[in-house]
């Protein structure tokens, strides 16, 4: 790859000593005719102060600049106009002194023409400087200092990106940078800015250099300039005499002047895939930015200024301009002959990279290295597009060693996957393909299209991922909340049937009391259910502080028959666990336990019709009662209520008895007739409610037979019975399976012996859980024989 | 004031397809004078009625494409098309023939596919391939004898005669192809008996090794143009001179490398068939595997097939690996470690 092709260069020591440095090839690169012989014959110039300037916020990559002026405020040349906003982002400064004339939006240096805010301002003509901070020697600054002045001068890559500079005087992740270098390729046609700066101003440019190497300490400092800038070369060398500074001479071949390319140049180093040049210690950087180091730096003067090339045969006086940023192309233009008659299109940058202006009132902004009008035979308009016939001519060019023709058939077709397996992204639009192809396809449209498409699919697909996250995001909230909603109700629910159930449990139990205790008073509570009443007694108490001792007793009874299926239904649950167990551990047994499971269940669902019949009987009761209790604005159907409501009733009746007794003799009649009215209705009331309480306790009679025998120790004892039979049963039966096996392990053959002895084990176990069953279940139900006395 | 608005790059180089196409029939010339001066003037007719042929079938199909027929005709494609069907034939083939393998070449093989550029199988060898199968006994007895052997060469209008079938075609003036003879009768013969029969001339191929040099000879001229890549010829010619210097190291079993080099279409082949853009790799490397494997073929289609020449059929199947081949031979781009193969992207996560 490499060509022996060597450069004498001024080695370190500036001694005469000639260096050698291997020059690199890099694949593919035309030879497009250069047409820089028609701006680079005269020296730079000076165009007058513009009538206007407009100063777009943002000129460089990364974030716009921060407006810090104010409408009407008169500036200097150099005060700054807007900050730099976040890490990469540069400063804008006054080009000259002026009044601040509005804020708008104007067509800025866009390939798209897109509009862009701007400041204008109308120079005052008296071009003053603000006060500025110059610094003899840059040595004696630390190099934040010079990194700060860098950032607060504005300067940003001149060669085109525009990048904020001051990021890339940063030692990448404290490593070393191995190489700087100095991109003077300017290998475009046409564009002669980098050329005549370097003739002009050499000596600036290696200060620069010097400049950006205080603060990078490189290894070496390398000056890559193609050999068609011969006076350019001898100004450069004759600047770096005394520096470490290789000038080094490249052969013209365009895109030499390509980050990537000079750096294969110069290095033979590749930039790997998805990383920059720093992550192989080389940075690179402008001739122009380097003389506007150098001047923030010396003199403290921001980038207010640049060298512009105005070319084409559409201008009749070409050369190189030192244009004040923010002067509008048109008023430049004409201040060298433009002749926009003869001109098809005016094109910023490079006949090769540069884009089309839109507006000719576009400003001249810090990237702006050449204003190019040709005449159409300078540039004349592509011919027709023919088809592609895969001659490969722009493979053999491609710089970034790309298929270019796979990739225009792939974009063409819309396969952007194709494309991108054959790395479209690594197209770096120099145009070298579009400008050997034959059939004239403008490939590198095709490539800016699909990669713009690809784009635009990551980003719509990004969109509807997050679209559908949010989405799911949502339904999740809803399903939880709803849930939530669910849980919230039933545990209301719940709570609300524990009452309920309370109650009637108070009532079902209530036969057990009119058995044994025939005719006592309502009020009058079992002894042996004193606990139980004290507990339904506090439930109530919170629910209703003026129920009185009828309701927590009816609750009581009702409570206890619903404990009694509870329990029942825990034995069950604990049964199950025993059948499970058995399952596991000892399948002959599983017949029997589910026996015995089946036999429990049918008691629990016997306890539990029992109780459902207790509540229903009461629910038909509170029914009835509630029909009276409207009529005696009673309005909750609860017999409990009912009793308030006979009291209530009762009382009334006695008022009006002692209302009766000291009333006047003409009202006597009225209350009578009041008092007989209320103790008709007292005593319906009382009937309502004999006749409910009547049906409460016949209810459970008939269905359990004998109020006597239905205690809770008839429904829980009887449940419990068997399953403690069939677990003892089941443990009886696991004992002799033991000795059995235990039997056969004695008698067993020795090479049995050890399967023998784990099963033996495995029972043992089993029998060891069924004695644990029984004992659980035993022990419930002495509990729960606790509990019932 | 407006301005045009269009993408870069803005400089566009002299380029044209055109142009190359022009450069390959210019290349073509110092070969078809060699032929006519060896043949006759039956080549020359035959370029002349392909291309005209050609031209008329391509206006026909472009206008029932409704393209515009002059931007098109002016690229150039069909006349290189005509002038290769037009090289490959015979000398004294019938003129129906021409017109069958042209027509076809044009109506069928480039515009059924979508035209210039579309087309995945070569044009030329694929009417050539058509009128090889279809009309053997045409296009096996009518090469001509080399003038030098003959006492009175055919004129002009004589020719002209033949071929529109105007007059029977004069058995001393064809004969078989020094590939053809070599193959039928080195089964029964020895090598420099073979060799003896005048056709060899002094040990090549008489005729033959000057039209094949006269190719080689315009060949370089485009490879030295960049018109064509060097890697598609230089492969066909590796891929027909290692087997039959191999193989054919006993010239008493099988033809020696050099007759394979010198005789037949192995030039023409080499830099003006196989290197044809549109049906060929377009990867460097791809170019290399893609001329080999037309070598290889016509190797093994001279030696063992029933074929005496084979660059039509070799080309052909090689046309069908073009693409694959592509794909498997991408080269490495900037700033990768390996160059991507196959279809997949692998490298992705």
């Amino acid at each position: 790859m490499s060509t022996s092709f060597t450069s004498p260069t001024n080695a370190s020591l500036s001694s005469k000593k000639i260096s050698t440095r291997t020059i690199y090839d890099f694949h593919g690169g035309i030879h497009p005719e250069e047409m820089k012989t028609l701006s680079n014959q005269t020296p730079i110039t000076h165009p007058p102060i513009p009538p206007k300037l407009v100063l777009p916020l943002q000129q460089h990559i990364g974030k716009p600049s921060d407006l810090i002026v104010e409408l009407g405020q008169h500036v200097l040349k150099g005060q700054k106009l807007a900050n730099a906003d976040g890490m990469i982002s540069v400063a804008l400064h006054a080009p000259t002194s002026g009044i601040i004339e509005s804020i708008i939006d104007h067509p800025i240096a866009h390939p798209s023409g897109e509009s862009g805010t701007c400041i204008v301002l109308i120079p005052d003509g008296k071009d003053e400087w603000c006060e500025l901070e110059p610094c003899q020697h840059y040595e004696h600054l630390s190099v934040s200092k010079i990194q700060a002045k860098v950032r607060d001068a504005g300067v940003a890559g001149m060669g085109g990106a525009g990048f904020p500079t001051e990021v890339k005087l940063h030692p990448p992740r404290q490593d070393k940078v191995a190489t700087l270098i100095l991109n003077a390729a300017e290998c475009e046609p046409y564009i002669t800015a980098d050329d005549r700066l370097m003739r002009e101003r050499a000596d600036e440019v290696v200060q620069g250099m010097e400049i950006m190497a205080y603060a990078l300490q490189p290894g070496e400092c390398i000056i890559g300039i193609e050999d068609n800038k011969p006076e350019a070369i001898a100004a450069l060398r004759e600047a770096a005499k005394e520096t470490n500074i290789d000038v080094c001479v490249i052969p013209t071949k365009y895109p030499s002047g390509g980050e990537k390319q000079i750096i294969k140049i110069l290095t033979d180093k590749e930039v790997p895939n998805g990383k920059i040049p720093a992550d192989i210690g080389v940075m690179c950087q402008n001739v122009g930015t380097a003389a506007a180091i150098y001047r923030a730096v010396r003199f403290g003067e921001p980038l207010i200024s640049r060298v512009t090339t105005l070319t084409g045969e559409g201008i009749e006086q070409p050369g190189n301009v030192e244009a004040l940023i923010g002067t509008p192309i048109d008023w430049l233009l004409s201040q060298y002959g433009f002749q926009a008659q003869k001109t098809e299109r005016l094109i910023m940058g490079g006949p090769m990279m540069g884009f089309t202006l839109k507006h000719i009132e576009t400003p001249i902004v810090k990237t702006t290295n050449c204003i190019l009008a040709p005449t159409r035979k300078d540039l004349p308009p592509p011919p027709p597009a023919q088809a592609c016939i895969r001659c490969g001519l722009c493979a053999d060019v491609c710089p970034a060693v790309l298929l270019p023709q796979q990739l225009y058939w792939f974009s063409r077709a819309q396969e952007y996957d194709k494309a991108e397996h054959h790395n479209l992204f690594d197209c770096i639009e120099c145009g070298a393909c579009s400008y050997v192809c034959p059939s004239s396809i403008p490939l590198v449209q095709y490539y800016r299209h699909a990669k713009g498409e690809i784009k635009q699919q990551k980003q719509d697909q990004l969109k509807s991922d997050q679209a559908r996250e949010r989405f799911e995001a949502r339904q999740f909230r809803l399903e939880r909340e709803q849930a939530e909603k669910d849980a919230k109700r039933k545990a209301r629910a719940d709570a609300a049937a524990k009452t309920q159930a309370a109650k009637k449990a108070a009532e079902a139990a209530k036969p057990n009391e009119v058995a044994t205790k025939t005719d006592t008073t309502l009020e009058d509570a079992a002894d042996t259910k004193k606990a139980v009443i004290q507990a339904a007694l506090a439930r109530n108490k919170e629910k209703n502080d003026s129920n009185n001792a009828l309701k927590p007793e009816e609750a009581t009874d009702l409570d206890a028959l619903k404990t009694a299926w509870d329990k029942t239904q825990a034995k069950l649950d604990k049964m199950y666990d025993a059948l499970d167990d058995a399952r596991a551990n000892n399948p002959e047994q599983i017949d029997k336990l589910s026996r015995a499971v089946e036999k429990n269940q049918m008691r629990v669902n016997q306890a539990k019709q029992i109780w459902e019949k207790a509540s229903a009987s009461q629910q038909a009761a509170s029914a009835t009662t509630h029909v009276i209790a409207v009529e005696i604005k009673i309005e909750k159907p609860d017999i409990a209520l009912l009793a308030t409501a006979i009291e209530k009733a009762q009382s009334k009746l006695d008022k009006m008895q002692d209302a009766l007794d000291n009333a006047q003799p003409e009202q006597i009649e009225k209350l009578t007739r009041a008092v007989e009215k209320n103790k008709v209705r007292v005593n319906q009331a009382q009937q309502v409610w004999e006749e409910a309480s009547a049906n409460q306790i016949a209810e459970p009679k008939t269905e359990i037979s004998m109020k006597a025998t239905i205690t809770k120790e008839a429904v829980s004892g009887a449940s419990e019975q068997p399953d403690i039979e069939a677990l003892e049963s089941g443990l009886e039966k696991a004992q002799s399976k033991l000795e059995t096996m235990q039997d056969a392990l004695d008698s067993a053959q020795p090479d049995q012996i050890e399967k023998l002895t784990r099963a033996v084990e495995k029972n043992k176990v089993r029998v060891q859980a069924a004695e644990n069953a029984l004992k659980a279940v035993t022990a419930t139900r002495v509990t729960n024989q606790n509990g019932e006395q | 004031m407006a301005f045009l608005t269009l993408s870069s790059p803005h400089a566009k180089g002299p380029q044209r397809t055109s142009i190359m196409m022009r450069w390959v029939i210019a290349m073509t010339l110092p070969g078809l004078l060699l032929q006519t001066l060896f043949f006759g003037w039956g080549n020359l007719h035959n370029v002349l009625w392909c291309t005209l042929v050609a031209i008329i079938s391509e206006a026909i199909v472009l206008k029932i494409r409704k393209r515009p027929i002059g931007f098109y005709l002016n690229d150039y494609s069909a006349v290189v098309t005509a002038v290769l069907i037009g090289l490959a034939l015979p000398p004294f083939v019938p003129w129906w023939v021409s017109l069958v393998a042209t027509s076809f070449a044009i109506i069928f093989a480039k515009h059924l596919y979508g035209g210039m550029g579309y087309n995945p199988f070569n044009p030329a060898m694929v009417g050539y391939a058509l009128v090889l199968v279809s009309f053997p006994v045409a296009m096996t007895t009518n090469w001509a004898m080399p003038l030098p052997l003959l006492e009175q060469p055919a004129s002009l209008l004589e020719t002209l005669s033949i071929i529109w079938g105007q007059t029977p075609i004069p058995d001393a003036l064809t004969g078989a192809t020094p590939l053809d003879t070599y193959k039928h009768e080195i089964a029964h013969s020895l090598s420099d008996t073979v060799l003896e029969n005048p056709i060899f001339g002094s040990g090549f191929s008489l005729g033959w090794e000057w039209v094949n040099a006269g190719f080689l000879a315009g060949g370089m001229v485009l490879i030295a143009l960049k018109i064509v890549p060097w890697q598609t010829p230089v492969g066909l010619l590796l891929g027909l001179a290692i087997p039959a210097a191999i193989l054919g190291h006993d010239a008493d079993q099988t033809a020696p490398m050099l007759l394979h080099l010198t005789s037949g279409a192995t030039m023409l082949g080499a830099f003006f068939i196989a290197t044809d853009p549109v049906t060929s790799c377009t990867t460097n490397r791809g170019r290399l595997i893609y001329g080999f494997g037309i070598g290889l073929l016509t190797y093994i289609i001279r030696a063992h097939g029933s074929y005496p020449d084979a660059i039509a059929f070799a080309v052909l199947l090689m046309n069908f690996a073009a693409p694959l081949i592509d794909v498997y031979t991408q080269p490495r781009t900037y700033g990768y470690i390996d160059s991507k193969r196959g279809p997949k992207a692998k490298e992705k996560n």
